[in-house]
């Protein structure tokens, strides 16, 4: 099956970029604007994994990821923050809201789909 | 990607560039009224985040840099650190500009001196001690890895000589909260080599004790590879801190393992499943040093309604076919005219809602091209803050409408003109700070640009509350370079307009910031070019305003079809107050020629079209024919004598000045229905050959 990926950010370049580099590493691709649009998404589009930017209006990406986990569901999405900070505390920050990795911005295909395979059950190769 | 692809990646990203630089000066503008609003720090921190984002996808190396900088000395701000002023807001708008400059030259393939850049980033980190390359510069967290793809072309497991590693793993309780999963992360750890997994049970409690949360089982990984210890931790990364972990190079002593079957592997899924039913563990376990979160409030800037990006030549086409449309609904209605089919019948009814249809879509091809003047008065923004400081003024800068929408391509030629008047406006209209306190003025000088639509046209005003227009000055200047005799007599509305005079200028000595080698003469030809006008007026003491007007789209008028001596002609309907009948008003003949008609609001000069244009002498009759009375802009009228109205339509507009030449008195042509080509009459210029000056004479004349 097809993974399904959903991308937050609220640059429209950005998820343009992600989009298509997501489509051509063969996902399945949603994207949101921000994390409020990632929660409705999130529940419309139901995907295994979630990459969300951190700095974005109405909702950012560490509010993203808590309300995310907050949520009863019936298992832990996946959710990768994208981000061009990479300082120790900033890992520290998203782990502590509960993110499951970290990409750095700006990212290759190679980088964004190793990511994803260290996170998501892609269930072909096992 | 494509390298097409890319390119229009890029293209878009240069486009929100744009958007996200507008962003960034509505933040400063509402900075400089709140400087301590949070909400705009942020939105500011994020146009520029997204900016330096962005900059990195396309490798711009030169934009990045900057882009970094100035954001780290945003968030100084945005986190509280420091507090801003308006020396900081001053610094932060000139960082804004210049990384305005650096998405420009970047998008053009331009290098720009980067002495500007460093002179910018030094008073940055002065100005908030901030350091950006203490948190950055670290983006080695995943370098490149070299993956072994290949996974069909492994050697066996157990050959003893093989390179790889020996992994003890065992998760904690948050590996699992975090999104997480051992069997995932091992899957993944295949594509390094191929890898033998071993489930260490031992310490599983029986089911009736089993603490959900934790995990009890340790993992023991036999992974031969190439990979390096260091691409084989990296794996890893997500999950250090939630495990316990221990690599070993194969051959080294090993980690004591239960062994286990190879059979268990693939009932790990299971057992994951097992251990942990309710994968999203209690809250507190994730949420004990969490800072507290950004303040969520609703969106800051208004979003736009959903937009497609459509290539420019995409719209013109359109409009030309739209255009083409209009034209030939005005033959097939003259065609249909002539055959004169009986009133109500079908092809009359058809014909009426294609005109209404026709002209629907005339107006949505139009809007598509409308769009508001804001980037441009963003732009003159930064225009009035270097000519403040290229001319030590204070100068504080107003918009006033600006979401009047108007023509791209008008507000694209418009910057030019702009950009001219608002300088001259800061160099020869404002006084400095020590000549206007002397007046009783303010030390800052306020100059205002303002747009709004008026019947049909956009108007623009650059106002400035300055000294005004030095006219005797002006005419002393206009004699000595023979512009003017010595004893012309002048009014001061003249005066004032000596100065779009080619090779005027108002300034003895040409300074820093006119001296550009143009003038206002040229500003007004670039407007005319447009189809549009300027015109001047002051008041000694209080200031100037040049008030610019443009019809708001290049292609099409609602005009008046009017005959003069077998002569088709269009008059703009926006410049006709009314239409008269010369038999029931008053006209007085004044000297051998001069005639005027006087109504309600006093005596207006008469033109005779048919003379003026030289079809036909001066009609000495006029009670067969018509007057338009027209108005310009600035409120001056004239009637124009015409021999008969005979529609009112849009008309497409052709210009005469690319396809000819300028003709007084003329502003374009147009094609009728019947294929014929019709001129289109510019009252604003005949009014300006003929109108006030005259008027005001022989106001005086009559009453005297």
């Amino acid at each position: 099956m097809t993974l399904r990926v959903l991308a937050i950010d609220d640059s429209r370049t950005m998820r343009n970029l992600l989009g298509a580099t997501l489509r051509d590493a063969g996902y399945e691709v949603d994207l949101a604007e921000d994390g409020e649009d990632g929660l409705r998404h999130l529940d419309s589009f139901d995907p295994d994994v979630v990459i969300t930017d951190v700095n974005m209006p109405v909702l950012d990406g560490f509010g993203f990821i808590e309300a995310a986990r907050a949520r009863p569901c019936d298992r832990v999405v996946p959710i990768l923050v994208l981000t061009t900070e990479t300082a120790p505390e900033m890992k520290a920050r998203a782990r502590s809201v509960g993110a499951t990795g970290w990409i750095a911005k700006p990212f290759d295909e190679e980088k964004l789909v190793w990511a994803i395979e260290r996170v998501a059950a892609t269930g072909g190769s096992a | 990607m494509t390298g097409a692809n890319t390119e229009d990646f890029r293209a878009s990203f240069f486009e929100e560039c744009e958007e996200l630089l507008e962003a960034m000066q509505d933040g400063f503008d509402q900075m400089a009224v709140d400087l301590h609003d949070s909400e705009t720090m942020h939105a500011i921190f994020r146009a520029v985040h997204s900016i330096k984002g962005g900059a990195g996808a396309f490798g711009l190396d030169d934009l990045v840099a900057f882009a970094h900088h100035f954001e780290t000395s945003l968030d100084t701000v945005r986190s509280g650190t420091i507090e801003a002023d308006a020396n900081l807001l001053e610094l932060f708008r000139q960082c804004g500009d210049h990384l305005s400059d650096l998405v420009a030259a970047s998008r053009q393939g331009d290098m720009l001196d980067p002495r500007a850049s460093d002179a910018l980033r030094t008073s940055l980190d002065t100005a908030t001690g901030a350091d950006p390359d203490a948190d950055d510069d670290d983006m080695p967290e995943f370098e490149p890895i070299a993956l072994n793809l290949d996974l069909g072309d492994v050697s066996p497991v157990d050959d003893p000589s093989d390179k790889g590693f020996e992994i003890a793993f065992k998760a904690e309780p948050d590996l699992f909260a975090s999104g997480n999963e051992p069997l995932v992360l091992f899957q993944a750890l295949e594509r390094l080599g191929a890898l033998k997994v071993t489930a260490d049970v031992d310490q599983v409690a029986p089911l009736d004790t089993l603490d959900q949360e934790s995990c009890a089982i340790g993992w023991t990984l036999h992974l031969v590879t190439d990979a390096s210890e260091a691409a084989v931790r990296d794996a890893f990364e997500f999950v250090e801190g939630f495990c316990t972990l221990m690599v070993m190079p194969i051959g080294e002593p090993e980690a004591p393992i239960s062994p286990l079957s190879a059979d268990d592997i693939p009932s790990l899924g299971d057992v994951m499943n097992l251990q942990s039913p309710q994968h999203e563990a209690p809250k507190e376990a994730v949420q004990e040093p969490v800072p507290k979160p950004e303040p969520k409030t609703k969106a800051d800037t208004p979003k736009m309604a959903g937009t497609i990006r459509v290539d420019l030549n995409k719209v013109d086409k359109l409009i030309n076919l739209v255009g083409e449309l209009v034209i030939k609904e005005a033959m097939l209605s003259q065609s249909i005219i002539e055959i004169d089919p009986p009133a109500g019948s079908n092809v009359a009814e058809g014909l009426d809602s294609l005109k209404q249809i026709a002209s629907e879509i005339q107006e949505g091809v139009m809007a598509i091209r409308a769009q508001p003047v804001k980037p441009m008065f963003q732009r003159m923004s930064r225009i009035v803050r270097e000519a403040a400081a290229a001319t030590s003024k204070r100068v504080r800068f107003e918009t006033v409408g600006e979401y009047t929408e108007v023509d791209k391509t008008v507000v694209e030629r418009l910057v030019d003109p702009l950009t001219h008047m608002i300088r001259n406006a800061i160099d020869h209209g404002l006084e400095g700070p020590e000549d206007r306190a002397a007046k009783g003025k303010p030390e800052e000088g306020t100059v205002t640009l303002s747009a709004a639509h008026r019947s049909g046209r956009v108007l623009i005003d650059i106002s400035d509350d300055g000294a005004g227009v030095n006219r005797e000055k002006v005419r002393q200047l206009a004699i000595e370079r023979g512009l003017i005799s010595e004893e012309a007599e002048l009014s001061p509305a003249e005066i004032d307009n000596l100065l779009f005079l080619p090779g005027f200028s108002s300034k003895e000595e040409v300074s820093e910031l006119s001296g550009r080698g143009v003038g206002l003469d040229v500003a007004r030809s670039e407007i005319m070019g447009l189809g549009g006008r300027v015109s001047i007026s002051s008041t000694p003491g209080h200031g100037t305003c040049f008030s610019i007007s443009l019809p708001l789209t290049l292609a099409v008028l609602e005009g008046m079809v009017i005959k003069v001596a077998d002569q088709t002609l269009i008059v703009p309907i926006s410049a006709i107050q009314e239409t008269l009948q010369p038999k029931t008003i008053e006209i007085h003949t004044i000297g051998a020629e001069g005639r005027v008609l006087r109504n309600r609001q006093g005596l207006v000069p008469v033109i005779d079209l048919g003379q003026l244009f030289g079809f036909r002498p001066a009609s000495a009759d006029l009670d067969h024919r018509v007057i338009l009375l027209v108005e310009s802009d600035g409120g001056q009228r004239c009637a124009l004598v015409v021999d008969e109205i005979q529609d009112q339509r849009q008309v497409v507009i052709k210009s005469l000045e690319t396809n000819y030449g300028h003709v007084d008195g003329i502003s374009a042509a147009t094609i009728l229905g019947d294929g014929r080509i019709a001129l289109i009459v510019d009252p604003e210029n005949i009014i300006a050959d003929r109108g006030t000056p005259a008027t005001s004479d022989l106001d005086l004349q009559l009453i005297g």
